[in-house]
């Protein structure tokens, strides 16, 4: 356990320490480990929720997914047959195929969108930036559900902008919540609704940066263009890692969007469409909660995989020092 | 602090000669080369895009059913009857909306308060005390950042199940006091925020540890805290599969498992279903509005808040 202090700060502890009476070795470990104690009893609450509610959880999904339940009620001992049946079912693979299309669309989307917006943000201080900044990111705060009702609205070929395609097309005019388009709309509506949340914390690191770098460039004869892609960019790249795996988590538990959907237009989105519905759906139309917490488990597992393949392909530090 | 180095419009270190596209972006005149120019429009599209669904929503909100069909769609029609649709939203189904507004307020207020002062607590402990199991523990918390928390959601109904709980306020707010980024955004700003020597002159001149924590450590936190508290705030305000899950009766329900409902009976009914329209965009404008305003009005917190997780 080394102490987490920057360099002009050495030896601070060791001189406090002097300056007292000089106590005994002994009685100053004690009181390091009385006052480590307390450390814990900080700790405490914080750890007794995230014990009640995240492990507890956790580890009752895993046993659920290792037994089923018989017809008198009870559960028994089911080994790998419901994982067996995970990686065997249509409809999960199905949702999960189709999760993944919606996330290399989304999540690139939005994030050189998120990118691209603060970099602009960064070179011109304006009244309009400032106004783009704070309209861009006000979707942040509209729940899911009231971004699909709007959403939806809009798209509708009778009460929305999209009436115009309908004027265009006819009776040829595309159905935006059709089978076909319905995923391009949902990744329409959450760029709208977290590319000012991505955008915002990449112009924060942005706004971070030491500004005499952008003297030397400047000294050197960078553009503005030169500045944002060759400098500004590899400096905020932790931040957009940040982001992105933030996005991979979000784009695969993708639920409460197709679910308001689902809704208006179930013949478009079906009750599987993404793996986090077909588990809803097995556990509060089947009552199969087994099956259900198989699916949300293996949905889990697959992201946490996902993130931390991203992590390791762009290892950097996360910022902790001990 | 470059917050009020961008409130001003100047920058730190501003540009002392004046070279084309320079960063630092005063008010001064610059001819209008190319790349400026695409700035800007750039910009004035993007406030288009992110606008034009609350546009939509502040003018669908003063027609009638008639009018949301009859009229063009970003523009008023003759009529305005946005009165009469707040009158409605607030009286259908024996007013339950004012119900669900106020089930949004308790649920999240509560889970979001709850949250942070755990997170604060927990962050703290992480930042400046060396206790046994410190690194043990925080690898498990990093780790549970990346647990996706709808894996959480069907084990934890069981759960709540078995309680007793499932449809009860509890169900809602219990699990929302878990908020394991929030304890290592605390953590990250504190470990610098909260000098050591400041903290050892405290405990030299006598004064207890929690006295330290509360007089000491909290008013250095504060920019930490506020931004835990906001982003609680919105994801519990947001909420949609928790309660989804947990709450069968409607008069329990959140705003927006609420207004999920009136979607799906808008459906149902087929054309009579319409009628419910004006209320769905009426309640949706309702939900939004509060949010709108508190995230105006705490923008600078927010801003130099969420710097905490990046500059990093």
């Amino acid at each position: 356990m080394t102490k987490a202090i920057a360099a002009d700060h050495v030896g601070s502890t060791t001189a406090a320490a002097g300056s007292t009476s000089g106590p005994t070795l002994k009685r100053r470990r004690t009181q390091a480990e009385s006052r480590g104690r307390y450390g814990w009893v900080l700790l405490a609450p914080f750890a007794a929720t995230f014990v009640l509610f995240l492990i507890v959880p956790l580890a009752y999904a895993l046993w659920l997914s290792l037994h089923s339940r018989s017809i008198t009620g009870s559960q028994n001992w089911a080994g790998f047959d419901n994982y067996i049946r995970v990686f065997s079912d249509s409809s999960f693979l199905g949702g999960l195929g189709r999760v993944l299309l919606y996330g290399v669309l989304q999540a690139p989307i939005m994030l050189v969108l998120a990118l691209v917006l603060a970099l602009m943000l960064d070179a011109v201080t304006t009244r309009l930036s400032r106004l783009s900044r704070i309209v861009a990111f006000m979707p942040y705060a509209v729940p899911a559900v009231i971004g699909v009702l709007m959403w939806g609205f809009l798209y509708s070929p009778q009460l929305g902008p999209a009436s115009i395609l309908t004027a265009l097309f006819g009776d040829a005019a595309p159905d935006l919540l059709g089978s076909n388009l319905v995923l391009y709309s949902l990744v329409n509506i959450v760029t709208w609704q977290m590319t000012g949340y991505n955008m915002i914390i990449i112009y924060a690191a942005l706004q971070g940066l030491p500004r005499e770098i952008y003297e030397a460039a400047r000294i050197d004869g960078a553009g503005g263009w030169k500045l944002a892609t060759q400098i500004k960019l590899p400096l905020v790249a932790p931040a957009v890692v940040l982001s992105t795996v933030f996005t991979i988590i979000a784009t695969l538990q993708l639920f409460s969007e197709p679910k308001v959907l689902q809704s208006t237009r179930p013949d478009a989105v079906p009750a599987d469409f993404t793996p986090n519905m077909y588990a809803y759906n097995q556990a509060f139309a089947y009552g199969q909660f087994n099956y259900a917490a198989t699916i949300s488990f293996v949905l889990g597992v697959v992201i946490i995989i996902g993130s931390y393949i991203f992590l390791y392909v762009t290892r950097r530090r996360s910022g902790l020092h001990d | 602090m470059t917050d009020l180095a961008t409130a001003t419009g100047v920058r730190a270190g501003g540009a002392p000669h004046r070279v084309r596209s320079t960063p630092s972006g005063g008010r001064a005149r610059r001819p209008m080369s190319i790349g400026r120019i695409a700035l800007i429009l750039g910009l004035i599209v993007s406030i288009v895009y992110f606008f034009l669904p609350f546009w939509w929503l502040g003018v669908a909100s003063t027609k009638s059913t008639g009018d949301l069909y009859t009229s063009p769609s970003l523009w008023f029609a003759d009529g305005f009857a946005f009165f009469e649709n707040i009158a409605r939203t607030f009286a259908y189904q024996n007013g339950i909306f004012f119900t669900w507004i106020w089930n949004t307020i308790l649920y999240s207020v509560t889970s979001a308060v709850g949250a942070t002062v755990l997170a604060t607590m927990g962050g703290y402990a992480f930042a400046k005390y060396r206790f046994r199991g410190r690194k043990v523990s925080f690898a498990i918390l990093l780790g549970a950042v990346m647990i996706p928390n709808t894996v959480l959601v069907l084990p934890t109904y069981m759960i709540m199940s078995n309680l007793g709980l499932v449809n009860t306020i509890w169900a809602v707010i219990l699990p929302g006091l878990l908020n394991p980024l929030g304890v290592y955004l605390v953590r990250i700003y504190g470990q610098d925020a909260v000098p050591d020597e400041v903290l050892e002159s405290a405990r030299i001149d006598g004064a207890k540890e929690f006295r330290i924590f509360t007089q000491i450590a909290l008013p250095m936190l504060r920019p930490a805290i506020a931004t835990v508290l906001l982003f609680s705030l919105v994801n519990t305000w947001n909420n949609f599969f928790l309660p989804l899950v947990m709450i069968s009766d409607n008069r329990l329900y959140p705003l927006t498992v609420g207004l999920n409902n009136w979607r799906a009976l808008a459906t149902i009914d087929g054309s009579a279903g319409q009628d419910l329209y004006p209320l769905l965009i009426m309640g949706s404008l309702l939900a939004v509005v509060p949010l709108i305003i508190a995230f105006l009005a705490m923008q600078r917190q927010w801003q130099s808040g969420l710097a905490l997780g990046a500059v990093k």
